[in-house]
């Protein structure tokens, strides 16, 4: 399975469902396209809920890297949800965990937003 | 590891298409290969992505997705260690001058974290320049008894 990508609004936040695998090619690429389009129509409040995310290559954590740049450049901002453990050690290991504000409940996660 | 599933030494090669699909296929014959051998679900996974990460270098940067260019694939499992072979024709690279992910500068690039996780999974990572071309990368796990 590629990735599956579901958004939906909470108040004014766009919460994006992550499924399946985020890798090189499709699920890279359709991952990145979604947020420049909410970047686009002005969103500013982004959080991916990556709680079904099967699988994750470095390509997918340079999507998740791009994304964070590219929210935060137009002034706003990009949070993560639900990391499984895979994910979680290997954002520890590319020291990129403590660069995105990751939370473990959607209602906490929507609360932190500015 | 699980010493009573753990199956004889197998050895597997494969010369795969420069495609993405390739990588999938190599991944999974590697896991397979792997599983077989006993290693348990989290080298299982590092293995599996080490072995991704090292495709997707022959096939996107070293062949360069050409349809001439094969990646040549193999994994050898023995008493005491895991081996996995790729090798590209490609025009080679300077993998002793590779930028540092974890530097500072670099962490918030969308690139160049596939060697480091590479060499995070596995115990040992040899990388070659293949005579005439082409570059070849040995990824190795020890089989660890409980």
């Amino acid at each position: 399975m590629s990735v599956k990508l579901n958004s939906r609004q909470v108040g004014d936040v766009s919460v994006v469902d992550v499924a399946g695998r985020i890798t090189l090619g499709e699920g890279s690429s359709a991952l990145r396209d979604l947020m420049r389009e909410m970047v686009g129509k002005g969103q500013k409040k982004i959080l991916l809920n990556l709680g079904e995310v099967s699988y994750i290559d470095s390509s997918g954590i340079g999507e998740l890297v791009s994304g964070f740049t590219t929210v935060t450049n137009s002034g706003g901002q990009l949070k993560l949800l639900n990391l499984n453990k895979r994910v979680k050690d290997l954002l520890q290991i590319t020291k990129l965990y403590t660069v995105f504000d990751v939370h473990e409940d959607e209602a906490g996660a929507i609360r932190s937003f500015a | 590891m699980r010493e009573n599933r753990r199956h004889a030494p197998e050895t597997v090669e494969r010369y795969l298409d420069s495609t993405l699909e390739s990588v999938d296929n190599a991944e999974e014959l590697a896991v397979g290969a792997a599983q077989r051998a006993g290693f348990e679900e989290d080298d299982l996974m590092k293995i599996g992505m080490a072995v991704r990460e090292s495709m997707v270098n022959a096939v996107v940067h070293g062949n360069r997705y050409s349809a001439h260019k094969k990646v040549r694939f193999s994994v050898a499992h023995s008493a005491n260690r895991f081996t996995i072979r790729i090798a590209d024709e490609g025009d080679g690279f300077d993998f002793t001058a590779l930028p540092d992910p974890l530097a500072p500068e670099n962490l918030m690039q969308t690139s160049g974290r596939g060697i480091f996780l590479i060499r995070s999974f596995m115990d040992e990572v040899d990388m070659r320049h293949r005579d005439p071309r082409g570059t070849e990368v040995t990824l190795i796990k020890y089989m660890v008894s409980k």
